[in-house]
C-alpha cells in the first residue's frame, strides 16, 4: 500500500515536473523575444518600408510578402490536398496500392524542408521556368504542406461515422452527393483546423523559399506573381545573421520575431476557436 | 407471384472467404409486416442490407443468386442503385439523423430527387404526421435534428424514409436503442405504415415480433430455418431449432 502511494507520488512529480520544464522554456523564450522586441514595435514598424540599409524603418513588405505567399500556398495545396484525401478515404479500395500511397504521403511529411527548397528550385524555378518568384516559392511551400493537409483531412473524414454515409445513401442519394452534402460539411471543422495549423507552419518556413524567390530587399510592392518578394522568416534570418550592422539591427530582429510569432499565434487561435465551436455544437 | 413484393432466390453472400448467407429463398408479401429473428450473428442484418444494396460499399462482399422487387432484378446491370434505394427505404438500428435541421432531414432527399419545390412543405408535414412526430416538432423545424431525443430521432428517420413514398421499408432493430414508450409509438407506427408499405423488420424482441408481424422468418447460422405465419412460428413451430430459440433455450 505504502509502496503504491510512493510510486504514485513519484510519477506525479516526474510528469508534472516535465510539463513544468517545457512550459518554463516556452515562457522564457517568449519573454526573451517579446521583452526585447516590444520597444521597437510600433504602428510605424508594421506599416513602413525598411530604410537606411534596413537599420531603420519597418517591415511592411515582409508582412505583405508572407501573407501573399501563404495565399498562393493555400490556393495550391488546399484543393489538391482535400481532393486527394477524399479520394483515399471515400473512393479508393483498401489494397496494397493505396496503402503504399498512404505510407509515401506520410513519409513525405518527414522530408526536411531544405529538400523541398532544392526540389522547388529544380522544378518550378528552372524546369517550368517560373524563375525565382513568389509563385515558385508559394508552390514549393504548397508541396511541403500537401502531405500534412492530406493526412489531417483524411483523419477528419475517418472520424465521420459510416452510419451517416449510410443514412444518405439509403435515401437514394449518390455517393458524390453524400460526400458533398453530408460528409464534407460535418468534417469541415476538422479539415479547417488541419489546414490552418499546416499553413501557420508553412508561413514560418525559411529553407523552401530560400532558393525559390525570397529577396533581401525589394523597392516596391507588386502584386505580380513572377516578382521576388520579402518574407518575415527570411527577413529575421537576415537581420540576425547576415547584416553588416548586426548589433544595431538586433532590436529590429526581435521586433520582427515578435510579429512573426503573433501572426502564427493568431492562426493557431483561429484553429483553436474553430475546433472549440465545433465541440460545443455536438 | 400475386401479393409478393420482395423476394430472394438462391441467395449466397460471402465476406471474403466466409459465407454469411447460405442459399436463402424467401418471399415477402405485400402490405404485410415480416419479422426476421434469430441469434446474434446469424445474418439478419446482412440479408436485409442485400435488398437495398448496402453491401455495394463493402469491397469484400460477394453476392450470388437473384433478388427481386416485383419483377425488377435488384442487381441487374442496367438498374440504377439510387432508384432502387429510393423504392426500398431503410431504417437503421441506431438513429442516424443527418447533421442538418429537422426540416432539412426530410427536404434533403426530396430535393435530390427533384420533387417540385411547392409540394415539399406539404409532403414533409404529411410524413411527420404519419410518423407521430408532427405535434412534437412543428414549432422547431429549424432545430438541429441531433438535439431531438433518441426516440424522436428514430421517428424522424422513419419520417425521412416515408416521405419518399418507397414501396418497401427495411428496418434493422429500429427499437433496440429506445425506451418502452418510444418503442410502443414505433410499433403503432409500423402497424399503420403497413397499409401503404411492405415492411421487413429485424428484431430480437419476441413479444414485439408477435405483436406486429404477419409472418416470421427464423434464421440460424446464415440459413433460413423456418418461415411461416406469426401464429405458427410462435405457437407450434415445426422445426426443433425454432422451438428451442422461441423457448429461450439459446441466444
Ligand atoms: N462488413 C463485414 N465484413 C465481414 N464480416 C461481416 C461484415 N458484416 C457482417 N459480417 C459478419 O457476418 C455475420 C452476420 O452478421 P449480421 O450483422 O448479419 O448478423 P445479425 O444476425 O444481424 O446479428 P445481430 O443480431 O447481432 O445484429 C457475422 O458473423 C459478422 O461477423
Ligand atoms: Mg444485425
Amino acid at each position: 500500500m505504502e509502496k503504491k502511494r510512493i510510486i504514485g507520488l513519484f510519477s506525479g512529480l516526474v510528469l508534472g515536473g516535465s510539463t513544468l520544464i517545457v512550459v518554463l522554456f516556452l515562457g522564457i523564450i517568449l519573454w526573451d523575444i517579446f521583452s526585447k522586441g516590444f520597444p521597437s514595435l510600433s504602428w510605424n514598424f508594421v506599416s513602413s518600408f525598411p530604410t537606411n540599409g534596413m537599420t531603420q524603418g519597418g517591415i511592411l513588405p515582409a508582412i505583405i510578402g508572407t501573407v501573399l505567399l501563404t495565399f498562393i500556398t493555400t490556393l495550391f495545396s488546399v484543393p489538391f490536398g482535400v481532393a486527394c484525401a477524399i479520394y483515399l478515404n471515400e473512393y479508393a479500395r483498401p489494397n496494397t496500392l493505396t496503402n503504399v500511397i498512404r505510407a509515401s504521403i506520410r513519409n513525405l511529411a518527414g522530408v526536411p524542408s531544405i529538400i523541398y527548397g532544392l526540389f522547388g528550385l529544380a522544378l518550378f524555378v528552372q524546369a517550368l521556368n517560373f524563375g525565382t518568384s513568389i509563385l515558385s516559392a508559394g508552390l514549393t511551400l504548397g508541396l511541403l504542406s500537401l502531405p500534412y493537409i492530406i493526412t489531417t483531412t483524411e483523419e477528419a473524414l475517418k472520424r465521420i461515422p459510416n452510419s451517416l454515409r449510410e443514412a444518405a445513401l439509403a435515401l437514394g442519394v449518390t455517393q458524390f452527393e453524400t460526400i458533398k452534402d453530408v460528409v464534407l460539411p460535418k468534417a469541415l471543422p476538422g479539415i479547417l483546423t488541419g489546414v490552418i495549423l499546416t499553413l501557420s507552419r508553412a508561413a514560418g518556413e525559411t529553407a523552401p523559399i530560400l532558393f525559390t524567390g525570397v529577396a533581401f530587399f525589394i523597392n516596391g510592392i507588386s502584386a505580380s506573381p513572377n516578382q521576388e518578394f520579402m518574407a518575415l522568416p527570411y527577413h529575421l534570418y537576415m537581420l540576425s545573421t547576415q547584416h553588416n550592422e548586426i548589433e544595431q539591427v538586433r532590436p529590429l530582429a526581435y521586433a520582427t520575431a515578435s510579429v512573426l510569432i503573433l501572426l502564427v499565434f493568431l492562426l493557431n487561435i483561429i484553429a483553436f476557436y474553430v475546433r472549440f465551436k465545433n465541440r460545443t455544437q455536438d | 407471384m400475386d401479393g409478393i413484393k420482395l423476394r430472394a432466390e438462391n441467395l449466397n453472400l460471402y465476406f471474403g472467404q466466409k459465407q454469411i448467407l447460405k442459399n436463402i429463398n424467401i418471399e415477402f408479401p405485400k402490405n404485410q409486416v415480416t419479422s426476421l429473428i434469430g441469434p446474434s450473428g446469424c445474418g439478419k442484418s446482412t440479408l436485409l442490407r442485400s435488398f437495398n444494396r448496402m453491401h455495394d460499399l463493402s469491397p469484400d462482399a460477394r453476392i450470388e443468386g437473384k433478388l427481386f422487387l416485383d419483377e425488377l432484378d435488384l442487381y441487374g446491370r442496367k438498374n440504377s442503385v439510387t432508384d432502387i434505394r429510393k423504392r426500398i427505404g431503410m431504417v437503421f438500428q441506431k438513429p442516424n439523423p443527418l447533421p442538418k435541421s429537422i426540416y432539412e432531414n426530410l427536404s434533403y432527399a426530396l430535393n435530390i430527387h427533384n420533387y417540385p419545390k411547392q409540394d415539399i412543405p406539404n409532403l414533409i408535414e404529411a410524413a411527420l404526421r404519419e410518423s407521430f412526430l408532427w405535434d412534437e416538432v412543428k414549432d422547431e423545424m429549424k432545430k438541429p435534428a441531433v438535439k431531438l431525443s433518441g426516440g424522436q430521432q428514430q421517428r424522424l428517420c422513419i419520417a425521412r424514409t416515408v416521405v419518399l413514398r418507397p414501396e418497401v421499408i427495411l428496418m434493422d432493430e429500429p427499437c433496440s436503442a429506445l425506451d418502452p414508450i418510444s418503442t410502443k409509438k414505433i410499433e403503432e407506427l409500423i402497424l399503420k405504415l403497413k397499409e401503404d408499405f411492405t415492411i421487413v423488420i429485424v428484431t430480437h424482441n419476441m413479444q414485439q415480433a408477435q405483436r406486429i408481424s404477419n409472418k416470421v422468418a427464423f434464421m440460424y447460422l446464415g440459413e433460413l430455418i423456418e418461415y411461416d405465419t406469426s401464429d405458427t412460428i410462435f405457437k407450434h413451430p415445426n422445426n426443433e431449432l425454432t422451438q428451442r430459440y422461441i423457448g429461450g433455450y439459446f441466444g
